[in-house]
């Protein structure tokens, strides 16, 4: 009876979160279904009757359609890596005693609080401008021709800003993974005669393991959904149309719901694929 | 001898850390120095660092052009109250999820998660149509609702790893002293509680207030919090670096400073369970 | 530290409470204006007080975005019939199109005073459709030559009023001294349909290219296109600024303003920024001249009018409309006058401010303007015959996402990243595959 009471109470506490979660996914995505399978032309009328699976066709057989997946996945991947392993650099280096470590901190932090948009157009105008920016400064400063970052390395540019915001984030956890660290295996190692790298490599890195899977899973959620930063910068150009991106040409530049809506199931499935994937590998560490 | 060695090794931990740290600010510290230079200073070749004419002008044609305040307000409140609100439906779904966990758990908690991968550009229409019919447009109730919905599974997640820190033992020991749930709840189990509640609503107070997508598509002149704001000074005519910078440092300074000031208890909760 | 967080709660609580209660709607009639955040509109959003002054019953909010931003709330909002705003700061691309849509308001019934007979014919035909005028021009404008006399002289080259596209070649290259940072000649590159589209669509049309034939078949194949594209790559490409293909308007002005550009073939409204002593290092040297042509009987110049238009279903019509006739009025020329300086107003909306001796004087860009304003023609864009009105657009609700997905085309080509080929390649592929979805 106890046992029954309590799974009841146990019920009605989350009822709440999953109940309001449930409608905020489930009526938008009933209404992009819906729209993905008509003719949906907002300038010209509105609704131009069912089309079928017409739109998903156009969708995937136009040819900005498997660039932006390639777009996506490089600035996801790349930001990833980018982050995880400066992250650890930076945990392991902030976690060595020195004078105004937590100043050091604070300008380290000092990225994860600026909106994407405020990055985005900083390092856009006032570091990667080719003439006026702080970057073509230094490049003449050396004798060279001032980089044309946005237009020439564009997909790493979009990448750089992204993880400069991204990377406070990543060393927090992976610092705060670090000082949960045992010290006595650590210094016991040490007197084995263990080289720093053996030291790292066997007892740091396992260590940390759980905690980088977690920073790669909530930064990939984030991450898949990353706009401001490409619209602020290219608009979509130069290869940096990723999926999101597409869809937003197709809905709101195009202004052609129905096939902005394909698009958008395309993209929820894509994200459910990364989703399974990463949720097996955090799942298990949940088990832990 | 020891000593010495370990002292060199501090001063050379300690320049590359503040040289890295830095460096990592410097964009950062970039924008504050050039919203008190004049236009033509802000682009002067070679830059100048900390020698110009110190200004305030672009402050004040800023606050002139736009109402700095009632952004900063409706930033305030979304960003607020939308973190509250998600704390309030959070904390009894995380709370069951740790302490009385069934085989579902697992997956409701990861299903709340995926939830968060809805490409938003993709439901932009269906949920402005459903704004229109609600009256919710420009509202601050309408993005208060749609920035706890997005960040509610990230709530839920921190507090249960939290939560799941909290010995059961101790539960059990303040039963058996015949304590009541009442005083259970008060006086053993927030204490300990409430860090995580704490670092929770930070994080999900910068999430909110930086969220860019939402805000600027569903307010006008009204409910515009920061991130509308700053749209108007993104790409002007003419020069325009002196003045985006200053409309940039009033958008993230107060979040800056919220954060810095808070950032103890911040890092100390953001391991999402990463850490045992 | 429980206190402390305690404290920070009860504090946004109460922020919540108040904020509630201070967000109550206000008694007058509230006209929501979203507007675009360019000089001649902050302009107009300093000087309210006047209009409020005289119309004390009515609040006026702006909505202040950047272009693109701008574009896309508006468009958004009045497809799903949002009703968010009571004045659209809208071009002649759209007024056609939504008009034809009963989503604006006429506005045939503005008082006489506002005498509609005083706007210049281009611009008023451009907001017109079956006789109704569908919006307000604020400023009208064209695209004509920027130059430096100084870098002419010095390169012993004298400007023609009307040149061609072979003397604008020679003049860059007689102009460009890198080594300086002066480039011979700036010109739009960044992706957008408003953007480099503009520029390379009204390029075309004085190359004698068009983008569809009379049967809405897209021209991206003909010889006049890989022209037009050729000849712009590669005079970007040698006497181009750095970074040219994300350069658009505001990059070019900045860069125009800092002495930087011999040249630059852009919105004739740029004039009165470039001539401005407080932004610009180059004032007294700048000299104007026609788009340049090929030959061919077409410039290169396009046609545009920022406008104030009103949403259908806006509940605050008429006030509205006293805010527009207020906006567009010879008066408000005047106040700005008074204020700014006659090279200030907004120009290009109407044939008095042209005979006005005070503007003529003022604005050495006067005459230059009104004649390149003149000389194009939105019915007639091309050599060839077209299906569509506009010159540097096509009216119909697609260009805008077909256009700028073939600018970023376009923007890659000028970038080195593809051939001029290949992206002429892609645009017609890509026009095709949109028109076909449009159901052309």
């Amino acid at each position: 009876m106890a046992t029954l009471d309590s799974r009841t109470i146990s019920r009605m506490m989350m009822a709440p979160a999953v109940f309001l979660l449930l409608v905020w996914m489930l009526v938008p995505l009933t209404m992009t279904f819906y729209f993905s399978f008509k003719k949906f032309l907002p300038l010209r009328g509105g609704d131009l009757g069912w089309v079928g699976f017409e739109n998903y066709i156009r969708f995937v057989t136009s040819s900005s359609f498997w660039p932006s997946v390639q777009a996506t996945l490089a600035i996801v991947g790349g930001v990833l890596l980018i982050t995880v392993f400066f992250a650890i650099l930076l945990a392991l280096l902030l976690d060595q005693p020195m004078w105004g470590q937590g100043i050091v901190r604070i300008l380290v932090i000092a990225p994860f609080f600026v909106m994407p948009t405020v990055s985005a157009l900083v390092w856009k105008n006032m570091f990667m401008d080719p003439v006026n920016g702080l970057f073509a400064h230094l490049w003449k400063f050396f004798g060279l021709a001032p980089f044309e970052w946005l237009s020439q390395a564009s997909l790493l540019s979009v990448t750089m800003i992204v993880s400069w915001q991204w990377l406070p984030f990543a060393t927090l956890i992976l610092l705060t993974a670090i000082q949960s660290l045992d010290r006595e295996q650590l210094e016991a190692a040490e007197i084995d005669g263990a080289s720093t790298l053996a030291r790292f490599y066997h007892i740091i890195l396992p260590h940390l393991g759980q905690a980088i899977t977690i920073v790669i899973l909530i930064q990939t959620i984030f991450l898949l959904s990353i706009f401001a930063e490409i619209f602020v910068t290219t608009q979509g150009s130069f290869g940096t149309k990723t999926l999101t991106y597409l869809i937003f040409q197709r809905v709101l530049e195009s202004q052609n719901v129905g096939l902005g809506s394909a698009g958008g199931v395309y993209a929820i499935i894509l994200a459910n694929i990364v989703a399974i994937f990463l949720m097996r590998i955090v799942g298990k560490n949940l088990d832990k | 001898m020891v000593r010495t060695a370990t002292i060199q090794r501090k001063i050379i931990i300690t320049a590359i850390a503040w040289t890295i740290g830095l460096l990592i600010f410097f964009p950062v510290l970039w924008t504050i120095l050039t919203s008190f230079k004049s236009e033509a200073q802000a682009i002067a070749d070679p830059p100048v660092f900390l020698f110009f004419d110190w200004t305030l002008e672009n402050y004040s044609i800023v606050q002139e052009r736009s109402d700095y305040l009632r952004y900063l307000w409706n930033s305030v409140i979304i960003a607020g109250v939308s973190t509250l609100l998600g704390i309030l439906v959070a904390v009894p779904a995380a709370w069951s999820m740790a302490f009385t966990p069934s085989k579902r758990t697992k997956d409701i908690l990861l299903w709340m998660l995926s939830t968060k991968m809805l490409p938003a550009v993709g439901v932009l229409y269906p949920i402005y149509l459903i704004f229109i019919q609600l009256n919710l447009l420009d509202t601050l109730i309408g993005l208060i609702v749609v920035l706890m919905m997005i960040n509610l599974p990230i709530i839920v997640w921190m507090l249960y790893t939290y939560f799941r820190e909290i010995p059961k033992e101790i539960l059990e020991a303040a039963r058996m002293d015949g304590a009541s749930l009442q005083k259970e709840i008060l006086h053993v189990l927030t204490p300990m509680a409430v860090p995580g509640i704490a670092s929770t609503i930070l994080l999900n107070f910068i999430l909110a207030w930086n969220e860019a997508f939402w805000t600027l598509n569903l307010t006008a002149a009204k409910a515009g919090p920061l991130t509308a704001f700053i749209a108007s000074y993104s790409s002007p005519e003419g020069l325009f670096y002196a003045k985006l910078s200053a409309a940039s440092t009033m958008a993230i300074a107060p979040i800056l400073i919220l954060g810095w000031f808070s950032q103890k208890q911040l890092v100390r909760g953001l391991t999402f369970g990463a850490v045992k | 530290m429980r206190k402390k967080s305690a404290l920070f709660a009860a504090g946004l609580l109460v922020f919540a409470v108040v904020g509630g209660t201070f967000n109550q709607s206000h008694a007058a009639t509230v006209v929501t204006i979203a507007t675009v955040n360019n000089g001649d509109m902050i302009r107009m959003q300093g000087l309210t007080d006047d209009f409020t002054a005289k119309n004390p019953d009515i609040t006026l909010e702006w909505v202040t975005l950047e272009e693109n931003v701008l574009r896309q709330r508006v468009t958004q909002d009045i497809a799903a019939k949002g009703g968010q705003f009571d004045v659209l700061t809208i071009g002649t691309y759209e007024v056609p199109i939504w008009g034809n849509n009963g989503w604006l308001v006429s506005l045939n019934d503005l008082p006489p005073d506002w005498d509609v007979d005083d706007l210049l014919p281009a611009i008023r035909n451009g907001l017109t459709v079956d006789g109704q005028l569908y919006a307000a021009p604020f400023y009208g404008e064209s695209s004509m030559v920027m130059f430096r006399k100084d870098l002419m002289a010095k390169a012993g080259l004298e400007m023609p009023d009307a040149p061609t596209w072979d003397f604008i070649k020679e003049a860059a290259a007689a102009m460009t001294d890198k080594d300086n940072e002066v480039y011979g000649v700036c010109l739009r590159g960044k992706a957008g349909w408003g953007e480099n589209m503009a520029f390379l669509t009204a390029t075309a049309n004085s190359f004698g290219a068009r983008w569809f034939d009379e049967d809405w078949k897209p021209q991206f194949d003909s010889r006049e296109w890989a022209d037009t594209l050729n000849f712009y790559v590669d005079l970007m490409n040698s006497y181009g600024p750095p970074g040219a293909s994300t350069n658009g308007f505001n990059e070019n002005l900045s860069l125009f303003q800092q002495g930087k550009c011999g040249m630059w073939i852009d919105a004739t409204v740029a004039a009165s920024f470039v001539t401005n002593q407080n932004d610009s290092t180059v004032t007294d040297s700048v000299g104007f001249a026609l788009a340049p042509d090929n030959g061919l009987g077409k410039r290169g110049n396009w046609l545009w009018a920022w406008s104030l238009a009103i949403p259908a279903g806006s509940d605050a019509t008429d006030a509205a409309k006293k805010f527009i006739s207020w906006a567009t009025s010879r008066e408000y020329t005047e106040l700005v006058a008074s204020k700014e300086g006659w090279a200030n107003v907004p120009p290009g909306t109407r044939k008095s401010l042209y005979a006005n001796p005070a503007y003529q004087e003022a604005a050495s860009f006067a005459e230059m303007t009104l004649n390149s304003i003149n000389a194009a023609d939105p019915t007639q864009p091309t050599v060839d015959p077209v299906p569509y009105t506009g010159v540097q657009f096509v009216a119909i609700p697609e260009f805008a996402g077909i256009a700028t997905q073939v600018g970023q085309e376009f923007s890659a080509a000028l970038a080195g990243q593809q051939s001029v080929a290949e992206a002429l390649e892609k645009a017609q592929a890509l026009t095709t595959d949109e028109m076909e979805a449009a159901g052309y």
